[in-house]
C-alpha cells in the first residue's frame, strides 16, 4: 500500500465532491433537513392542553393550584367534572387529553402540613403530547410546592405536593429526546451508505474506472482512497447532527463525546463497508440507489428507531438483531441519554466492530480490478 | 526481429459467442500496429486483455518482458492503454486529470511539473488547462487521454479506436503526434475503423469474427490483391449496383465514397459488358479501373469469409 497514492485519490474524490452540488447537498442539507424535519414531527413543544378536572376539595389552596396551572400556559382547564367517570369520558372521547383530579382532603393536608396528593391522568396515545403533558404537570406541582414551603416558612416538609401521575393507553412514551439520538444513526447510515454506494459504479458508470484500474494502483489503496473521504464526510455529519441537536434541539448529551464519536466512526465503517459492497455488485447508480433503500428501509422501520423493538412480533424482532442501526442507536440512546459508559456498551461494540470488518472483507473480496 | 507484442492463442467467449478465437499477432518493436475489423471483431475485447482487464480463457500475451496473466500488475507500470470511451474525469480540470495520473504512476515531484508541462505543449492543451475535462472538444480530449496515458513514458501503448468521433483535422494532429511516439521509442497496437489510418500503420491486421484473417505492410496488402476494381460513376448507383451484381463475372459490387466499386477477375471484359448493360437503362458518365484501397481489399476478404 502505498499512502501517496491513496492520498491521491481523496484529494481527487474531494474535488469532484466540491463540483457536485447534489452531492454537497446530501451531505450538508439532508441531516439539517431531517433533524429538522422529523425533529420537529416528534417536537414536545405541545401548549394549551384541553384538560378536564375533577375538584372534590373545597379550600382556596386547591384553586390556587389550578390557577398556577393555567397560568403555565400549557393546560386550558376546559371542562369541570363532578366524578371520575365523567373524567374517563371525557379523555375516552378526544376532548381532553389530561384530567386532574385532587382530592377532598387536600387544603386540609397542606393546613396540616402533610403530604397533599394530586392525581394527574394522561391521554398516552399520543406519546409526544403525553410526555409534555407530565413534565409540564410536574413542572407546575414543582413550583407550587416552592411557593408553598416559602409560605409556610420553617417548617419541615419532607414533600409538600404529591403528583401521582397515571398515564392510559401506551405506557411507552417515546418524545424529542429519545427520537433525535435514533434520529442521529438514521441520518449518519442514509448519508454514507448512499454516497460510498454511488462512488464506485459511478466509476464504472462513466468509464473512468477502466482507466484506473490499467494503471499500478492496487485494489486495497484503491478502496481506502475511496472510504476515508466518506469517512470524514459522515464525521463531520455525526458533528452537525450532535451540534444540532445539542444547541437546538437542546437535547444534552449526558455521557461521553468521545465514546460517542469512536461509536460513530466504527458503526461509519460498516455502513460505508454495506455502501462498498453495493457498489461493487450494482451495475448503474440507479441500481445502486434501489439497493441502498432496500438497506436503509429495514433498517429505519426496524431497529427500534421508529417502532419499540419490544412490540415487534417476534421473527421481525429477529430481523432487527442483525441491523447494525439496532446496536448503533442502542449506543447512541445510552450514552446520550442515559450517559452509558464503555462498560454497559461493550457487546454493542464487539458487534459493530465485527459489522464493520465483515462488510468491509466482504468488499474487498467483492471488489475486482477487471471489469465484466 | 525483436517482438514487443507477441500474442499466443488468445481464446476469450461470452456465453456462445467467441469474441477472440485462438489470436496470433506478433508486433515489432518500436512500430505501429493497426487493427482493424468491422464492430464485434474483437478488436476492444483483445485490447482489454492484453491489459489484464479481462482474463482469457485460452492462450496468452507477452508484452516486452512481461506475461499478461503472470505479471498483470507490474505490465501496467509500462503500458498506456486508451479506453474507446472518453475515461478521464469530466469534473477535473485538464491539469487535475494529469497531476492525478501523475500521482498515481508515482511521478516524482520534480520531475511531475516538467512532464506535465511538456506534455500540455506536446498536446496543445497549454492554454486548456484549468478548464473542465467535460468542457473540451472530442479531439482535445483523445488528446488529453492520450497525454494521461503517457505521464510515465510507457513503452507500449494500446490504443482502442482513440480517433473515434473525431474530425479529420484532429484525427490528423493525433496521428502525428503518434508518429512522433514511435520516433521516441514506443510500440503502438492502434485499432481504428478508419483505413486511411490504417493505411499509415507499419503493419495491419485486419480481424474478423474475432481471429486475423490478414495481417502485412499496408502496401504489401494492397499489391498482393489478385483482383480489378471497376470504379462507375452514373446517375442512379444503386440501380447500377444491382445490375452489375445480375452479372455472373460481377464477384462484389458496393458503394465506397462517391462511385460504385464492382470487382471483377477480367478487367476489359467486365468493362465491355457492362458498359452493354448499363445502356439505355442508366446514365454513365464514366467507367474504368482504379487503383484497389485497403478498404477494397478489407471488404472483399470479409464478404468472402461470409460466403
Amino acid at each position: 500500500m502505498n499512502l501517496k497514492r491513496i492520498f491521491s485519490i481523496i484529494r481527487k474524490e474531494f474535488f469532484q465532491i466540491k463540483r457536485d452540488k447534489r452531492t454537497i447537498a446530501i451531505i450538508i442539507m439532508m441531516p439539517i433537513m431531517e433533524l429538522l424535519l422529523f425533529g420537529y414531527a416528534a417536537s414536545t413543544s405541545v401548549d394549551h392542553i384541553p384538560t378536564a378536572v375533577y375538584n372534590n376539595d373545597i379550600g382556596i389552596e386547591s384553586r390556587d393550584l389550578l390557577d398556577s396551572f393555567v397560568n403555565s400556559q400549557y393546560f386550558d382547564l376546559d371542562y369541570n367534572a363532578t366524578s371520575m367517570q365523567e373524567i374517563e369520558e371525557y379523555i375516552d372521547n378526544g376532548n381532553a387529553k389530561a384530567g386532574i383530579v385532587i382530592p377532598p382532603e387536600y387544603s386540609k393536608d397542606l393546613k396540616n402540613g402533610k403530604t397533599a396528593q394530586i392525581q394527574l391522568i394522561v391521554d398516552g396515545s399520543d406519546p409526544t403530547t403525553a410526555q409534555t403533558i407530565l413534565s409540564s404537570a410536574g413542572g407546575v406541582v414543582q413550583s407550587m410546592s416552592v411557593e408553598i414551603i416559602k409560605e409556610t416558612r420553617g417548617i419541615e416538609m419532607p414533600q409538600v405536593l404529591d403528583l401521582r401521575s397515571r398515564v392510559w393507553y401506551n405506557p411507552n412514551m417515546s418524545s424529542i429526546n429519545f427520537n433525535i439520538p435514533g434520529l442521529i444513526g438514521v441520518i449518519l447510515q442514509t448519508v454514507t451508505l448512499m454516497l460510498t454506494s454511488f462512488s464506485i459504479v459511478r466509476e464504472r458508470e462513466r468509464g473512468t474506472m477502466e482507466q484506473l484500474i490499467v494503471t499500478p494502483i492496487t485494489k486495497m489503496e484503491l478502496m481506502v482512497g475511496k472510504i476515508v473521504p466518506y469517512v470524514i464526510i459522515g464525521f463531520v455529519d455525526i458533528v452537525l447532527a450532535l451540534a444540532l441537536s445539542v444547541f437546538w434541539f437542546r437535547v444534552p448529551i449526558a455521557g461521553s463525546i468521545t465514546l460517542l464519536l469512536l461509536f460513530s466512526v466504527i458503526f461509519l465503517f460498516g455502513s460505508l463497508g454495506v455502501g462498498l459492497v453495493i457498489s461493487t455488485v450494482s451495475k448503474s447508480q440507479l441500481q445502486a440507489m434501489q439497493l441502498s433503500m432496500f438497506m436503509i428501509m429495514p433498517n429505519i422501520l426496524l431497529s427500534g428507531y421508529m417502532f419499540p423493538i419490544e412490540a415487534m412480533p417476534d421473527i421481525v424482532g429477529k430481523i432487527s438483531t442483525v441491523l447494525p442501526l439496532t446496536y448503533f442507536i442502542k449506543v447512541l440512546r445510552g450514552i446520550i441519554l442515559k450517559g452509558n459508559g464503555f462498560g454497559q456498551l461493550y457487546q454493542e461494540f464487539i458487534i459493530l466492530t465485527s459489522f464493520g470488518l465483515g462488510f468491509l472483507m466482504i468488499a474487498t473480496v467483492k471488489f475486482k480490478k477487471k471489469i465484466e | 526481429m525483436e517482438y514487443d507484442i507477441q500474442i499466443f492463442s488468445l481464446t476469450k467467449k461470452f456465453g456462445n459467442i467467441t469474441a477472440v478465437d485462438n489470436l496470433e499477432i506478433q508486433v515489432k518493436k518500436n512500430t505501429i500496429f493497426g487493427l482493424v475489423g468491422p464492430d464485434g471483431a474483437g478488436k476492444t475485447t483483445t485490447m482489454r486483455m492484453l491489459c489484464s482487464l479481462l482474463v482469457p480463457d485460452s492462450g496468452t500475451a507477452q508484452i516486452g518482458s512481461y506475461n499478461i496473466l503472470k505479471e498483470n500488475e507490474k505490465i501496467k507500470q509500462d503500458i498506456g492503454y486508451m479506453p474507446q470511451r472518453f475515461s478521464l474525469y469530466g469534473d477535473l480540470t485538464v491539469l487535475e486529470n494529469l497531476e492525478f495520473y501523475s500521482e498515481v504512476y508515482q511521478i516524482s515531484k520534480k520531475e511531475r511539473k516538467e512532464k506535465i508541462e511538456s506534455l500540455l505543449e506536446f498536446s496543445n492543451l497549454t492554454k486548456h488547462s484549468y478548464k473542465l475535462a467535460d468542457q473540451l472538444s472530442g479531439g482535445m480530449k483523445q488528446k488529453l487521454a492520450l497525454s494521461c496515458n503517457l505521464i510515465h513514458t510507457p513503452k507500449y501503448l494500446l490504443l482502442d479506436e482513440p480517433t473515434i468521433g473525431v474530425d479529420p483535422v484532429a484525427r490528423r494532429e493525433f496521428w502525428k503526434i503518434l508518429f512522433e511516439l514511435r520516433e521516441q521509442g514506443t510500440t503502438i497496437f492502434v485499432s481504428t475503423p478508419y483505413m486511411d489510418e490504417a493505411e499509415r500503420c507499419d503493419e495491419v491486421g485486419l480481424m474478423n469474427k474475432g481471429r486475423i484473417v490478414k495481417k502485412d505492410i499496408p502496401s504489401n496488402i494492397i499489391n498482393n490483391f489478385d483482383k480489378h476494381i471497376l470504379c462507375v460513376y452514373s446517375d442512379e448507383n444503386h440501380i447500377a449496383r444491382n445490375l452489375a451484381l445480375e452479372e455472373k463475372y460481377v464477384m462484389d459490387a458496393y458503394m465506397l465514397g462517391e462511385g460504385l466499386h464492382i470487382v471483377v477477375d477480367d478487367l476489359d471484359y467486365a468493362s465491355e459488358k457492362l458498359r452493354e448493360k448499363f445502356n439505355n437503362k442508366i446514365i454513365v458518365s464514366s467507367i474504368k479501373e482504379t487503383a484497389p484501397s485497403l478498404e477494397d481489399v478489407f471488404v472483399n476478404i470479409i464478404k468472402s469469409e461470409k460466403r
